[in-house]
Formats: structure tokens, sequence, C-alpha cells
């Protein structure tokens, strides 16, 4: 809770500050936990019911933590195109989730992403925020999660 | 003697392997004693070649790619730091057919420079463009170029720019729309990582043109690379005066702020960026007020697309006149096309306005990258129509597209084999406008899941008689719609309607 005081606090005086803000409190905390909510609105004067509504407008925003690692696998048609939708059936039996869950074990997050600009080099996959990798294939995909999950 | 070799920090490099193939050389290098200076450039837009390694020679600069990391001591082996042979070897990368056949003019940069360089830019002519506004008429110059807006609307960019001009306020904006969600769209991105100072130029001279103070730039979360890129880059060219409370000593001030989006395609919607900015809901507003009026907080603001903002600088440093040239009818100058999908040879490629669908395809492209014939063409990322093989002698120019029921938007072409199914493709336009309408108005927010809904019917119950449903569905979401994203998604499936009606029936 500290941190998230003195994140509102350290960003409350930008202009249109809760972008900025939600992003600073789920890179530190991997979620944008309900107690958040009260202490922007607070500092923004604003009614807690539009902090929610913008949170919720946001895929990348989550409220619940997700797994250790997040997988994004792009939806876009140009990865369609190049074979997306068999990386992204492979994910699914492969975890054992579908999109928006966690597996079991609690180590991976499958996501959906509308493209990565990565489109004449598909299909593409984002690993947490910055992991980009290109031209992926279901077995490539097997590599991804092992390494994921800290095997080999 | 130090040999100096280039390997691209781009994201689509870097995902196929970049940084590995850069710690390989390194490494190899330190082994062998040999001195190199590894400069991380820009991509040249030829993907299917990443990773591209540069080596400067005395013939100029030589390319090898695609490079994996377990090539690096063959390259060693066959003295490639002297242009030496090999498999990979392509020859002087300035001559390849992909890149000597372009316009490059927003793109000359790209690919050749250290992005993050300021000596480098001033050295291949950055801020001459700035340099040139700074005793110009500069509205009046973007205005005699004809330039339209690349972000996919086409509006006249001069245009906007005098309504703000002429707006009264003690506080205007310039915000830069870098929020790419198109599939099959990467011009902006390849920019911003590849030559981020060229979007700072463009902004700082429409901040002198409409007499703004300061500028946004709202960059997308999917492009981690082009966020950090442009963030240092702000802090690079404010230290420099080039950014700031007196630019280039000029007496006018100029701020960039860069801001990181969420994952919302909506919010490429200028508005809904606007809304998403100022810390709302990222919602469409209704128009008017024009935002070049009523903008960012209300005050006067020009929006525009970073492939846009980054034309004017070379509009500016070369005339008016020497940009109308380029280009076709009233589609002036040229077009950053991205070729994607299934395609062989993907990448950027900066042209004017006049080249067909099919040249691109075949002469840039090299066909599909599967070897099957193409079925289907998406032009103007998931809003856009899909087009067949017959119509591929469309000319690349907004009228031409227009004329076809069709869109250019902001230049992605989405190759498709036949593999593809179309009433699958029709379905995933209502799908994904049905996930991502910011659910503002009717048409849009429950159109799109009724869309969805009734495709599948069509489909599963082999009930083409729901197809005349369908078509009266789209024509209400093109007619009443609240912005693009309701009232384009029908154009997808119409098209895919039109054009591959025997997917709907089988």
């Amino acid at each position: 809770m500290m941190d998230i005081a003195a994140i509102v606090e350290s960003l409350k005086a930008q202009p249109g500050a809760l972008l900025p803000m939600l992003h600073a409190i789920q890179d530190q905390l991997g979620h944008v936990p309900a107690a958040a909510v009260p202490l922007i609105a607070t500092a923004l004067n604003r009614s807690e019911a539009e902090i929610h509504g913008a949170i919720g407008a946001y895929h990348h925003f989550r409220r619940e933590p997700g797994g250790g690692t997040t997988l994004r696998i792009c939806r876009g048609e140009a990865c369609q195109a190049r074979g997306a939708d068999a990386v992204a059936n492979h994910a699914r039996d492969r975890l054992g989730c579908d999109f928006h869950q966690t597996t079991a074990d609690g180590t991976i997050t499958l996501e959906p992403v509308f493209c990565l600009g990565l489109c004449a080099s598909g299909p593409a996959v984002l690993v947490d925020e910055a992991g980009l990798h290109a031209g992926v294939t279901p077995a490539g995909l097997d590599a991804l999660i092992h390494a994921a999950r800290g095997q080999t | 003697m130090t040999i100096t070799v280039y390997i691209p920090a781009d994201s689509a490099a870097i995902a196929q392997g970049a940084d590995r193939v850069a710690a390989a050389l390194t490494a190899e290098a330190g082994r062998r004693g040999v001195a190199i200076r590894l400069i991380r450039n820009g991509s040249r837009g030829m993907f299917w070649l990443e990773p591209l390694v540069e080596v400067v020679t005395a013939a100029g600069r030589i390319g090898f790619g695609p490079v994996a990391a377990g090539d690096v001591p063959a390259l060693f082996d066959a003295d490639f730091l002297n242009g030496g042979g090999h498999r990979l070897n392509l020859g002087v990368v300035d001559d390849l057919p992909w890149l000597c056949r372009q316009d490059r003019l927003t793109f000359a940069r790209v690919g050749i420079t250290d992005p993050l360089s300021p000596d480098d830019y001033l050295a291949h002519g950055g801020l001459a463009g700035l340099r040139a506004a700074l005793g110009a008429d500069i509205v009046q110059t973007v205005i005699d170029s004809g330039l339209r807006g690349r972000g996919g609307a086409a509006f006249p960019t001069g245009i906007k720019w005098r309504t703000t001009r002429d707006a009264a306020a003690a506080q205007k904006y310039v915000v830069c729309n870098a929020d790419e969600g198109d599939s099959g769209t990467f011009a902006d991105r390849l920019l911003m990582e590849g030559d981020p100072f060229l979007l700072l130029e463009g902004m700082a001279i429409a901040g002198l043109a409409v007499g703004a103070s300061e500028g946004f730039i709202y960059i997308r979360s999917e492009y981690p690379r082009a966020f950090e890129v442009m963030n240092q880059a702000v802090t690079i060219a404010t230290g420099l005066g080039w950014l700031g409370d007196d630019v280039l000593g000029a007496g006018r001030a100029f701020r960039v702020r860069v801001r990181k989006g969420a994952g919302s395609y909506v919010c490429g919607e200028e508005t809904a960026l606007l809304e998403s900015l100022e810390g709302n809901r990222p919602v469409v507003r209704a128009k008017p007020p024009l935002p070049a009026i009523s903008g960012l907080f209300g005050q006067p603001t020009i929006v525009n697309n970073v492939v846009t903002l980054a034309t004017v600088p070379v509009i500016l440093a070369r005339g008016a006149e020497c940009y109308r040239e380029f280009g076709t009818g009233r589609s002036r100058g040229t077009l950053a096309l991205q070729l994607a999908g299934n395609v062989r040879h993907g990448g950027l490629m900066e042209k004017a306005f006049g080249l067909t669908l099919a040249e691109l395809i075949d002469d840039f492209g090299g066909g599909t990258a599967s070897g099957r014939p193409l079925r289907a063409v998406q032009v103007g990322g998931p809003l856009g129509a899909y087009l067949p093989p017959s119509l591929l002698d469309t000319p690349l120019d907004y009228e031409a597209f227009a004329a076809r029921g069709a869109t250019l938007g902001h230049g992605g072409v989405v190759v498709f084999d036949g593999g593809v199914d179309m009433a699958r493709q029709a379905r995933f336009a209502m799908e994904f406008c049905a996930i991502e309408s910011c659910g503002k108005c009717t048409p849009c927010r429950i159109g799109s899941t009724r869309g969805v809904e009734i495709i599948d019917r069509i489909v599963a119950d082999k009930d083409a008689g729901r197809i005349a449903l369908l078509r009266e569905l789209c024509e209400v979401m093109q007619g009443a719609s609240l912005c693009a994203m309701g009232g384009m998604t029908p154009i997808p499936v119409l098209s895919a309607l039109e054009h591959f009606a025997e997917d709907f029936q089988s």
C-alpha cells in the first residue's frame, strides 16, 4: 500500500496522470489491486467509478495477479495468415488453459494481443513486457514455455 | 583498422535474434583479436533478411542476412569484415532491388543511421526542415505539398493545421498518434525505433506552425522498444536545445512528453486517444467540435499520425513542389506501404502513390510465403476490404481504393493464400469490433456482437437466407456508428461477401 500511495503522490501533478499511474502501479506490483482505486480517485478528484471504468477499458491492465510470466500471442490478421491460429491452439492445449487464464501451476498467464508490429514475420509472441519473438512455431512456443518455467 | 558493423536493434530484427547475433559477433571478434565498431541501427525494412548484418567497406555497406548466431564463426572465416564471399552475402545493400526501386523520403535515414546519435542525424540532413521552418509560412507549405494524413483518414494535413493556427487560445497542443493498432502495419514503429529525432523534428515544426508549446506522443504498450527509444530521444533532443523552452535558439518553446497506451484499439481513434491522454475512460467523442478547435483538455489540438508528422521535415527542407512531384491525382507524395502476412518478402516499402497492388505483391513481395496461390489481400488494417486476385490491378491511391469500396488506411497490405476461410475472416472482423468497441454507440457495441452471431448461423446452418440480414446490419453500422470502428467494420465483412461468397455457402 505504501508503494501505491507513493506512486500516486509522485505522479498526480502530471496532466492526465491516470494512465501513467496505472502503468507505474502495474509495473511495480504486477496488477492494479482494488485498494489502489480509492487512492487514485482521491488524488485525482474523481469518483471511484470513473477510475474503475477507465481501468476496465484497457486490455493491458489486470486487477488480479497473473502468472509468473505472461505469454501474449498475436491474434491479428497478418499473423493469422502465417499460421498463428495453430500456435494459439497449441498454447491452449499445452498450457491447459484458455486466453485470459493462468496455468494451474501459476507459472504462465496466456493473453491475446492484437498486433506487435511484426506482421511480415509472424506468428509473433511477446513474453512479459519486452521479450519479442517472431516466426514462432508450435515447437518454438514449447521452448518459450519451458524457459518461462525455468526448464531447459 | 577498426571496421564498422551494423546490426539492427529494431523490434523485428530483435524478435528474429539480432541481439544474439550482436553478442556472438562481439565475442567472436574479441576471440580473434579483431577490432570492430558495432552500431545498432534501425531496420532497412526487409524483414525476410533480418537479422541483417552490414559491414562498411570501400565498395559500400555490404549486407549479410538473415544471420543466425551460429553463422558468426563461418562469417569471420569467410572474411566478411572485408565483404568476403559467403552464402549469406547479399552484396551492396543500397543496390538491392527492394531498396533501390523505392522513393525513400520519410524513411530516408531509417536503417542507415544510429537512431539515437544526434551527430549521425545532423550528418544525414537532420534538422534541415526545422531550420527552414523558422522563416517559412509552414501551414501554406504543408497545404501546397498536398500531404494528407497517413494514419488512415487521409485528411489534408495543412488544412487541419490552419484550423488550429487560426483558433485563439493561450494553450494549444500537438498530439502524435502512435497507437498503430492495425494488424499488418508497422511503419510508425519502424520510424520511431529507427529515426526518432525525425518525429520530434516534425512535431516541433507542427508546434511552430500552429502556436503550440506542448506535445504528446501516445505510443501503444505493444511497442515497448519504440516507447523506450522515443523517451531517450526526447531526453537527448531536449538536452541539445532541439526541444524545450527555446527551440534552436529561436525564442519559441516546444516540449514533448511520451505516454504509453494500454492495449485498446479504439485509442487509435483521435478523440478516444485524447480521452485516454486526459485520464478518462477512452470513449469516442462526438464531432463536432473538431479536435483542431477543441481537443486535448478542451484546447485547440492537432492530432497527426507518426508518418504524417515525420514527413513534414522533408517537405520544409526540400519544398512543397518537390514533394508534390511524387504521386498521382489527389494522392501526392509517397506512401509507406507495409507488406505483411503470407508474403515471401515482407517489410516496409516507401513509394510514390500509383503503384498497383499486383506490382507491390509480385515485384516486391515475390508472391506468397507458402508458395500457394494468393487468394485474398486485406488492405488498410482490420477495417479494410478483402480484395480478390482480380482486383490486384487497383492502383495504390486514395481515390482508386475508395472507388472500389476499399480504403488504403495506414498502408498495411496483408496477403492470404488459399488456406484462408473468408467467412471466418468476416466473423473475425465483427468479433474484433465487439472486443474493441468503446461501447458509446449502439450500432458498434451491439451490432458487432449480433454480426458474430449471424455469421455463425450462416455457417452452421448453411442458412444463406440470413445474408440479407447481415447486409442490413452492416448498413446500420456504417450509417449510424459514431466513429470508424463501427462504421468501417462492415467493409471487410461486405467485401468478403462480395468477392468470396462461396465461403459462406459451403
